[in-house]
């Protein structure tokens, strides 16, 4: 669990340029982490690439927070 | 390293022209062709005498399995996607009235249908690259309209629109994106037409001679160049002066 977040964070800090302390599993990305829909689209694509999977876009749609995302790759895995 | 461009129905006419004429400024690349497949190997001889690489990939534009496949190997073979030149079309002209359902949905499918399914799928690795460049064969029809091209023509339209609103999305992530929209000019296309019908086009062009796709290749390879580095949505219309 710990191991997917602190993946998820690092490729978050990395892409939207926001300081750690930020990333916490209820940040809302848009809201929080003042990523824009491009933004949210691409961090999608980095976590495929980074956990080896195919997130549907039906699913990508559904992630809205970094607790999201790091449910939807536990759940895969 | 050289850059590397998918060309879309590349085995002939516009879509050939454009292939020679980026592997002429040492652009490698990938002719995609639906059936053609002599004519797509013989494109890609020529492009290799030409000093770059290339390679032929069969696809329907319109199925997006097949364009994920061949941007796929595109990426897996040459290591980058940088331009995307959306050239592939077909058409099934004929009068509104008599025009069948499927004749309408099969232009759509894969004129219109076929350049978002490319667009998309280019994108994900232009996007990572922070580079990309792509050009969408329009039409000057797209603009003025046609008889008996309902068809060809709401596609061609489509594409114009669709241009604009990529190169919005895109710009972000410096991606450009353009189209062009060529008149009359000489391909398998207007071979087809009638003397009669060629010496009327012929009236209607200020510059008097139908436009080869050389021409098309031109403005094409200047449009994915850092020479138009601060040119983004735009239709360039290359008609000899036709449409103003």
């Amino acid at each position: 669990m710990a191991d997917v977040f602190d993946r998820v964070k690092d490729i978050i800090v990395d892409k939207l340029e926001v300081d750690e302390s930020k990333v916490t599993m209820e940040a809302s990305f848009k809201e929080d982490l003042e990523a824009d829909s491009l933004d949210v689209v691409e961090l999608v694509m980095e976590l495929e690439d980074e956990f080896d999977m195919e997130i549907a876009d039906e699913e990508a749609e559904k992630i809205n927070t970094v607790g999201d995302a790091v449910n939807y790759i536990n759940s895969q895995q | 390293m050289n850059k590397t461009a998918l060309v879309t129905g590349a085995s002939r006419g516009i879509g050939k022209a454009i292939a020679l004429e980026l592997a002429r400024n040492g652009v490698n690349i990938v002719v995609n062709y639906a059936g053609s497949k002599d004519k797509a190997q013989a494109v890609v001889e020529e492009i290799e005498t030409l000093g770059v690489r290339a390679i032929k990939f069969q696809a329907n534009i319109g199925s997006e399995d097949d364009v994920k496949a061949m941007v796929k190997e595109t990426v897996k073979t040459f290591g980058s996607l940088d331009i995307l030149i959306n050239n592939a079309g077909i058409n099934r002209d004929n009068l509104l009235m008599r025009m069948k359902e499927s004749e309408f949905d099969d232009v759509i499918q894969t004129n219109l249908k076929g350049t978002f399914l490319c667009i998309k799928a280019v994108t994900r690795q232009m996007m990572k690259q922070r580079d990309g460049r792509i050009v969408n064969v329009a039409s000057v029809v797209g603009i003025s309209g046609n008889p008996g091209q309902a068809n060809y023509v709401a596609a061609k339209a489509g594409i114009i629109g669709l241009t604009k609103t990529a190169a919005k999305e895109l710009a972000s992530r410096n991606i450009r994106v353009n189209a062009v929209a060529p008149g009359f000019i000489t391909t398998d296309m207007t071979d087809a037409l009638s003397e009669e019908q060629k010496a009327g086009m012929l009236q209607m062009i200020p510059l008097a001679r139908l436009g080869t796709p050389e021409d098309i290749a031109k403005t094409t390879r200047f449009l994915v160049s850092d020479d138009a580095a601060y040119i983004t949505g735009q239709t360039i219309v290359i008609d000899g002066g036709m449409a103003m």
